[in-house]
C-alpha cells in the first residue's frame, strides 16, 4: 500500500490522485460504520462537506496552516457526527438511514443559506498555504506527500480501531445485537462513538479535499454525495479494508474520465448499485477475497 | 397572517400525504423504503406530458393511464429485481431503489434535458380563481387539495375496510399463514408494490401543471418526504395523510413568519418529534 503510495504519482496525475485519496479516506470512515457496526448512515455528506466549507474558511479568512484548518473541519464533523448520532441512534435499520439523510438534508439547507459558505457559489479559489507555516503546498507533489500522509494516517486509524477491542465489540453488536446488550454492553454508547469517530474522520477527508481542490461547494454537502460514498463503498466491499479504497478509486475515476458522457455517468452508477445488491454483494475486494480465501 | 401561503402549503402538504402514503403501502408489505419513489412520481408527470404531447391524450387521460402505464413499470421492477431481496438485510432493498431512482432520473435527464416542460393545466381547471372570502385560490390547486384528499381517504377505506384490505394487513403480520389459506402472497405483494407506484405516478401527474416537469422534480421532493414519514411514523396510513397535510401547513406558515426557515422546519420537527418519541407520532415502537 504505501508503495503504490509512492509510485503513483510517477503515472498518474497527482492531482487526480490526491482528489481520490481524499474520497478513499472518506469511504473509509463510511466504511467504519456500515461494514463494522452495520449502521447505513445516508447523510455522510453532511460531515464531509462540513469539514470541506470550514477548512477552506479557515484557510482563506481566518489564514490558518492547512494542517489546523484540516483538524478543525475535523472536529466540527465530529461534533456535528455527536449531536446527529445521539438522535438518530434511537432507531436502527431504515429508520436510521432516513434520519441521517434527513438530518443530513437540514446541514444542505443551512449551507445553502448561511453567509459564509457564500451560497450557490461556494467557497473558490481556497490557498493551499504553507503547511506547519513552514513548507510551500503550492507545488503538487508536496501536496500529494501531505495528502497521501494524511490519508495513510486516517487509513491506519480505521485498521487500528477495527482490530482493537473496541472494534471487536462492534462487529459483535453488528452480529448480534441483542446478545451484545444481553452482555452487559451500552450497545448505544458503543455506537455513538463510532459514528462520532466515522463522522470526524469523514470531516478531515472534506478539508482535505477543500485544500487539494481548492474550493468548496454545495456539491460537498448534497445528498447525491452521500449517496455517492455508498456506493464506493458497496462496489469495493463493505467491511473490507481495502474496499472502500478500490471502490473510491473506480467512481472518482469513472467520474473525470467519463465526464463528458454527462447523465450517463449518473446511470452507469445506477447500474452499478443495482448490480452490486443483486450480483455481487461483497463487494470487488469482498468476492476477491472470497475467491482467495483471505480476509482483505 | 397572509392566507394564500398557508393554503398553498396545504397543496404541498397533499403531495407529501400521497407520496408518503405510497411508501406506506409499499413499506408495509414489502419491508422495503422505496427510494425510487421520488423518480417514479416525476415519471408519473413525465408520461403525462408525453401522452399529451405524443398522443394527444388530455389531462383527463393521463389521470388514468399515467398510473396505470408507471403501476405496469413497477411490476416488472418488482418481479425482475425487489423480489430477490426479501431475504435479505431490508438496507439492500433501500440500496437497490436507489440504484434504479439514479438509472431512472439520468436516462429522463438524457432524453429531456435538466430544464423544465410546460403542461398547462386542463380548461375546466384554469379560468377564474376561487374566492374562498379569505382568499383567491387558483382552481387547480384547489382540485389538487380536494383529489387528493379522496386519494388518501379511498386508499385507507380500502385497507382498512375491505376483504382485499384485511388480507393485506394479515399478510404483513404472517404471510406464511396467509398463503396457507391459499391466497397468492407474491402476486399480493407484486400488486401492492405497483398501486404504491401508481399512488406516486398520480401525484406526478397532478404535481405536473403546478411544477415545471423536470428529470429532477421527484428526488428533492422525497427526502422531504422521508422525513415525514419518520414524523409520522411508518406503518399508520391515517398517520402519513395526516402528518402529511399537517407538516405541509406547518412550512406554509414558516413561510409567512420566517421565510428562511422554511425549507428545514421539517427537519427540525423531525429532531424533535425523535426526541420525545423516537417511532414517531403514529408508530408502533
Amino acid at each position: 500500500m504505501i508503495g503504490a503510495l509512492i509510485a503513483c504519482p510517477f503515472f498518474l496525475y497527482p492531482q487526480f490522485l490526491m482528489k481520490l485519496l481524499c474520497f478513499a479516506l472518506f469511504a473509509c470512515a463510511f466504511n467504519l460504520l456500515i461494514g463494522y457496526v452495520g449502521l447505513l448512515s445516508f447523510g455522510h455528506a453532511a460531515y464531509f462537506g462540513m469539514g470541506s466549507y470550514i477548512a477552506a474558511h479557515a484557510v482563506k479568512v481566518w489564514g490558518l496552516t492547512p494542517e489546523l484548518s484540516i483538524l478543525l473541519g475535523g472536529a466540527v464533523g465530529a461534533v456535528l457526527g455527536l449531536v446527529f448520532g445521539w438522535i438518530a441512534i434511537r432507531r436502527a435499520g431504515i429508520y436510521f438511514a432516513m434520519i441521517t439523510l434527513a438530518l443530513a438534508q437540514m446541514v444542505y439547507f443551512f449551507c445553502l443559506q448561511a453567509p459564509f459558505t457564500h451560497g450557490e457559489d461556494g467557497i473558490q479559489s481556497v490557498p493551499r498555504g504553507m503547511l506547519f507555516g513552514v513548507i510551500d503546498l503550492r507545488a503538487d507533489m508536496t501536496l500529494y506527500w501531505f495528502v497521501a500522509a494524511l490519508f495513510l494516517a486516517g487509513f491506519l486509524l480505521v485498521q487500528r480501531v477495527i482490530r482493537s477491542p473496541f472494534g471487536q465489540l462492534l462487529t459483535a453488536i453488528r452480529e448480534n445485537e441483542a446478545r451484545a446488550t444481553s452482555l452487559g454492553y451500552r450497545v448505544d454508547d458503543y455506537k455513538l462513538v463510532a459514528f462520532v469517530l466515522s463522522a470526524g474522520i469523514a470531516g478531515v477527508a472534506g478539508g482535505a479535499k477543500a485544500i487539494t481542490v481548492g474550493i468548496a461547494t454545495l456539491t460537498d454537502v448534497h445528498w447525491s454525495m452521500s449517496g455517492e460514498v455508498v456506493l464506493m463503498t458497496l462496489l469495493g466491499g463493505l467491511g473490507t479494508l481495502f474496499g472502500p479504497v478500490v471502490g473510491a478509486g473506480i467512481v472518482v475515476s469513472m467520474q473525470t474520465y467519463l465526464a463528458p458522457f454527462g447523465a450517463w455517468v449518473t446511470i452507469i452508477q445506477g447500474v452499478i448499485f443495482v448490480l452490486c445488491v443483486l450480483a455481487f454483494r461483497a463487494g470487488i475486494v469482498g468476492e476477491l477475497g472470497r475467491l482467495l480465501r483471505v480476509k482483505l | 397572517m397572509s392566507a394564500p401561503q398557508i393554503v398553498l402549503g396545504l397543496v404541498n402538504g397533499a403531495f407529501y400525504a400521497l407520496l408518503s402514503l405510497g411508501l406506506a403501502v409499499i413499506f408495509g408489505m414489502l419491508n422495503v423504503i422505496n427510494f425510487a419513489h421520488g423518480a417514479q412520481f416525476m415519471m408519473g408527470a413525465f408520461v403525462a406530458w408525453m401522452l399529451l404531447n405524443w398522443a394527444g391524450i388530455p389531462y383527463w387521460g393521463a389521470l388514468v393511464l399515467s398510473p396505470l402505464i408507471v403501476g405496469a413499470f413497477g411490476v416488472v421492477l418488482e418481479r425482475a429485481m425487489i423480489s430477490r431481496l426479501y431475504k435479505l438485510d431490508h438496507l439492500y432493498g433501500l440500496l437497490l431503489t436507489f440504484g434504479l431512482a439514479l438509472i431512472i432520473e439520468g436516462l429522463f435527464r438524457n432524453g429531456f434535458g435538466s430544464s423544465g416542460l410546460p403542461y398547462a393545466p386542463p380548461e375546466a381547471l384554469s379560468g377564474m380563481p376561487v374566492d374562498l372570502g379569505f382568499m383567491m385560490l387558483p382552481k387547480y390547486r384547489l382540485w389538487v387539495v380536494v383529489a387528493a384528499f379522496v386519494v388518501c381517504i379511498a386508499t385507507w377505506l380500502v385497507i382498512e375496510k375491505t376483504r382485499l384490505g384485511a388480507y393485506l394487513r394479515a399478510a404483513t403480520e404472517n404471510a406464511p399463514l396467509v398463503q396457507a389459506f391459499g391466497v397468492n402472497v407474491p402476486r399480493m405483494v407484486t400488486l401492492t408494490y405497483a398501486a404504491g407506484v401508481a399512488l406516486a405516478a398520480l401525484a406526478g401527474v397532478l404535481a405536473a401543471p403546478i411544477y415545471s416537469v423536470n428529470p429532477g422534480m421527484g428526488s428533492n421532493f422525497i427526502i422531504t418526504v422521508f422525513a415525514v414519514v419518520v414524523i409520522g411514523g411508518m406503518g399508520s396510513i391515517l398517520g402519513s395523510v395526516i402528518t402529511g397535510f399537517g407538516l405541509g401547513l406547518v412550512e406554509g406558515v414558516t413561510k409567512v413568519v420566517y421565510p428562511e426557515a422554511s425549507a428545514t422546519v421539517i427537519f427540525v420537527i423531525m429532531a424533535i418529534v425523535l426526541l420525545a418519541r423516537p417511532a414517531g407520532l403514529f408508530g408502533r415502537a
